[in-house]
């Protein structure tokens, strides 16, 4: 691959046109898919044996709980296995609301597979702790590169990690996954992952840097970089995406939700290593050192001057 | 040389299908047993996987002392062995949180009942003073069935016992209560946080070691009272701040599919790295053979605490355990591309990896130790088991991939073919 530092802008249009969707979607859905564990509310599973509409259920719900609630129903791993999500309620609700089902449909405890409720203080608190957590995570791994390489590395990492962060964020809105703790954990990892990629590139770059000929540019010693490490950065994003593309095909429902933004989150983390990092970290880099050559350039010709 | 570096080599291979029996199997020698990562002694199942309850109660009051939540944690502790819930586990979480685990119960709301209650019990007499505190006064209580009074029918009751103190003021009160027979005045007021539960009549002065409160009480209302009394009362009111149950069918699945997901991973990605890398591919293989049989004794070990977001960690860190092993195999390919010889390309390779390895897995390092401090309960196990997998998998790269790589060299292979693609134009990278 040649000319990536000189074409590093149009690299950007990808993840561009990912986040555009998501932002559409966004739209279209109302907002994110937040879980209980973030709202506060009741979010049951319940086994239906049979197929359903989704509005019929929520009619039921509404019709059978003392302050007529509305939720939201969707279809499980299954479409017999129905997910009720409800806003804050009464804890009493969700008898209420698997009694009328169990009337309905005429089914045994059993069939009430999983069930969660929180309170809407508990939501905002793990919210909060969520994003502080996340936060204080980029902070400690800027401070360490920018110990082990610079400043301007460190920023541009976090620079694509925030791409990333975007483009994941669009994934939840676009497959309107739900969003709970596990988003917390999928969105680490991708961080995580995705500063792994970018700090091997880095790497080589660090220690090309050192042996660099004069008349080789910045840009050309990032491309060559970039494309000494690309068979590692490929194979090794390779053997990460086999194992979660397996959990995700074989994976019960809780995990498929956690596995596919992971699965584009990985492979979003090697596109913003290989393409957007190192080139915009070299651009940076040369026009920086011009500036520098310039400003001695001129000191230089004041001085004949006088 | 020669001879010895296969005897090694094959000396390893053993070792590692040893360590992997060992991990996931168990062993029975001499009187020393462990039965496995999946065994009863190995990693505890989270709920995700085994099915239960999981409760967060908030103290309902401002700033709870650490004191006071360690009594609130034995109080559980003390209910929930009663109750026969032996496997829950407890854990507290700053700002007065206390979390209960309990595998296999799916009953929540009895379960949350049963713990949250303060269970202040008061023996009051007719003007509502308090004459007997069961906080001090009752040394034990116990569920019975059988008849309270004579002729009586049979039903379910709480029999409680007195201190010696307490056997004399319950005297002393029955005896006063008994004395205004003549207004109807003459009961105690038997109170469980506030609301009578019992109101029993009082003829005569009553010098026992124990006394029943009889109520509508079904047998497990009965049995929960008196596990509640026994236990002690809680320091101050706990809500329910969350609730989950997950069922019993869906947990095993769920480890079930993610094991059998890990196992396929790890033959495709074993696959996979021979076909790249040739010789140092299998090798890798080995390592991370190793890798996965380390990984298993450790969550055994330990007793790691495993979830499905646990197992997700692991399958992550087999795919980034290999990645050290790409960035070596890779650097020697470099290596050899330039002419090395392949002793030369093997340890040149491996010290220009090194910082690369080191610098990558530390900054997974740090966002795992983050997690793990966070406190909110998938994302620790998480943290926990990527963090044991990424420290196992710079060991196992670092020392065991070179340990085997050297004994390549000992072997003396020199046909380079078995190492890279030959044919391959020089600047292969150039794709």
């Amino acid at each position: 691959m040649k000319d990536l530092t000189k074409n590093r802008w149009k690299f950007l249009i990808i993840p561009a046109l990912i986040v555009l969707a998501g932002v559409v979607l966004y739209i279209v859905h109302g907002g994110f898919n937040f879980d209980v564990e973030f709202l506060g509310g009741v979010r049951m599973q319940v086994n239906l044996h049979t197929d359903f509409d989704n509005g019929e259920i929520a009619d039921l719900v509404q019709q059978n709980t003392k302050d007529t609630v509305s939720a939201t129903v969707q279809k499980g791993t299954t479409n017999e296995i129905a997910v009720i999500k409800t806003p804050p309620v009464d804890d009493s609700v969700k008898d209420e609301i698997f009694n009328a089902l169990k009337d309905k449909y005429s089914l045994a405890d059993e069939d009430l597979i999983s069930v969660s409720s929180a309170s809407a203080s508990f939501g905002l608190e793990v919210q909060r702790k969520a994003l502080m957590y996340t936060l204080l995570a980029i902070i400690c791994i800027l401070i360490y590169i920018a110990i082990r390489f610079e400043w301007r590395s460190a920023i541009m990492a976090v620079f694509a990690l925030a791409i990333n962060v975007l483009v994941m964020a669009a994934v939840y809105a676009i497959t309107n996954i739900p969003i709970n703790t596990t988003f917390i954990a999928a969105m680490l990892t991708v961080i995580g992952y995705s500063i792994n990629n970018t700090i091997v590139i880095f790497d080589r770059i660090r220690e090309n840097q050192k042996l660099r000929k004069k008349n080789e540019t910045i840009a050309d010693m990032t491309d060559r970089s970039i494309n000494e490490t690309l068979g590692r950065t490929i194979n090794s994003t390779i053997t990460t995406l086999i194992t979660i593309v397996l959990i995700y095909f074989l994976g019960v429902s809780t995990i498929k939700d956690f596995a596919l933004p992971l699965i584009i989150g990985i492979i979003a983390g090697a596109y913003t290593s290989i393409f957007i990092a190192s080139t915009f970290w070299a651009a940076w880099r040369e026009s920086n050192m011009k500036a520098k050559a310039a400003a001695a350039q001129e000191r230089k010709s004041n001085k004949k001057n006088k | 040389m020669k001879k010895k570096s296969i005897v090694t080599l094959c000396f390893v291979v053993a070792l590692a299908l040893i360590l992997n029996y060992v991990a996931f199997i168990g062993f029975n020698i001499a009187g020393y047993s462990y039965d496995g990562a999946f065994g009863e002694k190995g990693i505890k199942k989270g709920i995700d996987l085994a099915g239960g309850s999981v409760i967060t109660f908030q103290a309902a009051t401002d700033s709870p002392t650490d004191d006071q939540m360690q009594v609130v944690e034995s109080i559980f502790q003390t209910r929930m062995t009663n109750a026969g819930y032996t496997e829950a586990r407890i854990s507290q979480s700053e700002g007065g949180k206390i979390t209960v685990e309990i595998p296999s119960v799916t009953n929540t709301d009895e379960a949350a009942d049963l713990l949250g209650n303060v269970a202040k019990l008061t023996f009051n007499d007719a003007d509502g003073n308090v004459v007997l505190d069961g906080a001090t006064d009752i040394k034990d209580a116990s569920y019975q069935f059988g008849q309270v009074e004579q002729n009586g029918p049979s039903i379910p009751y709480v029999k409680v016992e007195f201190n010696t103190e307490a056997r004399e003021k319950f005297a002393n009160a029955t005896g006063a209560a008994a004395a205004r027979t003549s207004d109807g005045t003459n009961y105690i007021s038997i109170e469980m946080d506030g609301e009578e539960i019992s109101r029993p009549s009082v003829r005569e002065e009553i010098n026992s070691e124990s006394c029943v409160i009889s109520g509508s009480f079904t047998p497990e209302t009965a049995e929960m009272l008196a596990n509640q009394i026994k236990s002690g009362q809680l320091p101050f009111d706990l809500t329910v701040v969350s609730k989950d149950t997950v069922g019993a069918e869906l947990g095993p699945e769920a480890l079930r599919s993610s094991l059998l997901a890990a196992a396929i991973g790890i033959l495709l990605i074993m696959i996979f790295m021979v076909i790249m890398y040739r010789i140092p591919g299998l090798i890798a293989d080995i390592s991370l053979l190793i890798y996965v049989g380390l990984i298993g004794l450790a969550m055994g070990v330990f007793h790691v605490n495993l979830s499905l977001s646990g197992i997700a960690g692991i399958v992550l860190s087999i795919g980034m355990a290999v990645d050290a092993d790409c960035i070596i195999f890779e650097r020697m390919k470099e290596e050899l591309r330039l002419g090395k010889t392949i002793r030369a390309s093997i340890t040149s390779g491996f010290d220009k990896a090194f910082s690369a390895i080191l610098d990558s897995n530390i900054t997974t390092i740090i966002t795992c130790v983050v997690l793990y401090i966070s406190g909110i309960g998938t994302v620790t196990g998480f943290a926990t088991t990527l963090g044991i997998g990424v420290i196992l998998s710079m060991f196992t790269a670092i020392v065991i991939t070179k340990f085997l790589l050297k004994q390549l060299i000992g072997i003396g292979i020199e046909n380079r073919s078995m190492f890279y693609n030959t044919k391959a134009n020089k600047g292969g990278a150039e794709a």
